[in-house]
């Protein structure tokens, strides 16, 4: 990693060099779960994305607040209580603000808090020392990158469907086979900012 | 687990978790630790203890206090539990070997996510007597240890033709990189799937013809 990457690598990094499910394996429950439909797909990648986005500020706010009171040591317990309440929060507003998007992420919204992948954004960012902007970049590219790995894997469930498979492989085995397929195709990203 | 609650022999609770009810390979719980860092079988291995201790602290915990906790809030309280002793496996690792920590990242905070955990503290520790979670704690924590194992050494033979770090195969062996890359993860997990259904599906009558159409 370099010492000071720009905005742009950052991004990049997160969400095609990196990325979180297929690189971090990260929230591999609902890639493996939900990918099944690309619309319900699209819809959960959006639900994560925003989530990551606003934790991600409230932890920067967090370790911030922490390191000036000298007790690090508080810093996961933290985060996951601020990623539980921040889940319970961004339902109460999506509920009262926009009923249409609260019916369409429906189920979504509460499974979000045990998404390992809200809690990588929160750890990784903390690890690497970035700044606010950074971290927002960061969860954004991120999110980016997990709803891309979540719609592909639907479109390519999609047409599993309609194909022949074996009994033996049907189900998870074929699914996990396809997702590594899915990360060798991503590992040509690495090249981008070598 | 309801049907067993009269079990005279909860011996069931610790085999059930390694074999019927293995988390990762039957129950398919926990993977982002499981394909992350079983690139080695040193790593997987302590993963799978790390996994287990917090496991076996949390089920004890939850299951001693779960007279007292109220029910809307349990779900933070298990999370709270359990990241109250991620912290301190965090810290034990961090100062029993700094090389180890590093390898294994923040994937070591990240078991407080691991759905295995909180399931567990869910569905049993919170309905059962302490002496019963902590044997269901060690087979679940057991069977996750395995199969952390079996895939990190599989991982780590292919991928660099050594285990625990000791080489095995031959200096002709050529390494299969893929293996240790992302993407062999999910193959190996892919292939030890196979491999057990094909063992299980062996047990059973072969279908007829019949049944076949």
């Amino acid at each position: 990693m370099m010492d000071e990457p720009s905005l742009w690598a950052i991004f990049i990094n997160a969400s095609l060099v990196n990325n979180f499910v297929l690189a971090y394996f990260l929230g591999i429950c609902p890639f493996l779960g939900v990918s099944s439909k690309r619309e319900t797909a699209f819809r959960m990648g959006i639900a994560v994305t925003f989530v990551m986005l606003i934790s991600s500020m409230a932890a920067y706010g967090i370790r911030a607040l922490l390191m000036a009171a000298g007790a690090p040591y508080l810093q996961l317990i933290s985060f996951i209580a601020v990623i539980a309440s921040t889940v319970q929060l961004v339902e109460m507003f999506v509920k009262k603000f926009s009923p249409t998007l609260f019916r369409a992420l429906g189920i979504f919204l509460p499974l979000i808090t045990t998404n390992c992948a809200i809690l990588g954004v929160a750890l990784f960012q903390s690890n690497r020392q970035y700044s606010f902007i950074q971290s927002f970049v960061f969860a954004l590219g991120a999110g980016v990158g997990f709803t891309l790995a979540l719609v592909l894997m639907a479109g390519l469930r999609e047409k599993l469907e309609l194909s022949e498979t074996p009994d033996l492989v049907k189900g998870a085995t074929i699914t996990l086979v396809l997702a590594g397929l899915l990360s060798v195709c991503f590992m040509g990203f690495a090249g981008l900012f070598g | 687990m309801t049907t067993q609650r009269n079990d005279p022999v909860p011996v069931n609770d610790f085999v059930d978790g390694v074999l019927k009810r293995n988390p990762v390979f039957v129950q398919l719980l926990g993977m982002c630790p499981v394909l992350a860092v079983s690139n080695t079988a040193r790593n997987a291995l302590a993963m799978g203890l790390a996994t287990g201790f917090v496991l076996l602290m949390s089920n004890l915990v939850v299951s001693l206090l779960r007279r007292w906790v109220p029910t809307q809030v349990r779900i933070v309280t298990f999370i709270l539990i359990i990241a109250t002793f991620v912290t301190i496996v965090d810290y034990a690792i961090q100062a029993i070997s700094l090389d180890l920590h590093k390898a294994l990242g923040a994937f070591i905070s990240l078991i407080v996510v691991n759905c295995l955990i909180l399931g567990r503290a869910e569905a049993f520790a919170s309905r059962q007597p302490p002496s019963r979670s902590i044997l269901d704690a060690l087979g679940m924590g057991t069977g996750f240890t395995i199969a952390l194992l079996s895939l990190g050494a599989v991982r780590e033979l292919l991928g660099s033709g050594s285990l625990f770090g000791v080489r095995v195969l031959g200096e002709s062996f050529q390494e299969w990189t893929i293996m240790m890359l992302p993407p062999g993860g999910f193959f190996v997990l892919a292939a030890w799937l196979l491999a057990i259904n094909a063992w299980n599906s062996r047990s059973f009558r072969p279908p007829t013809v019949k049944e076949a159409v």
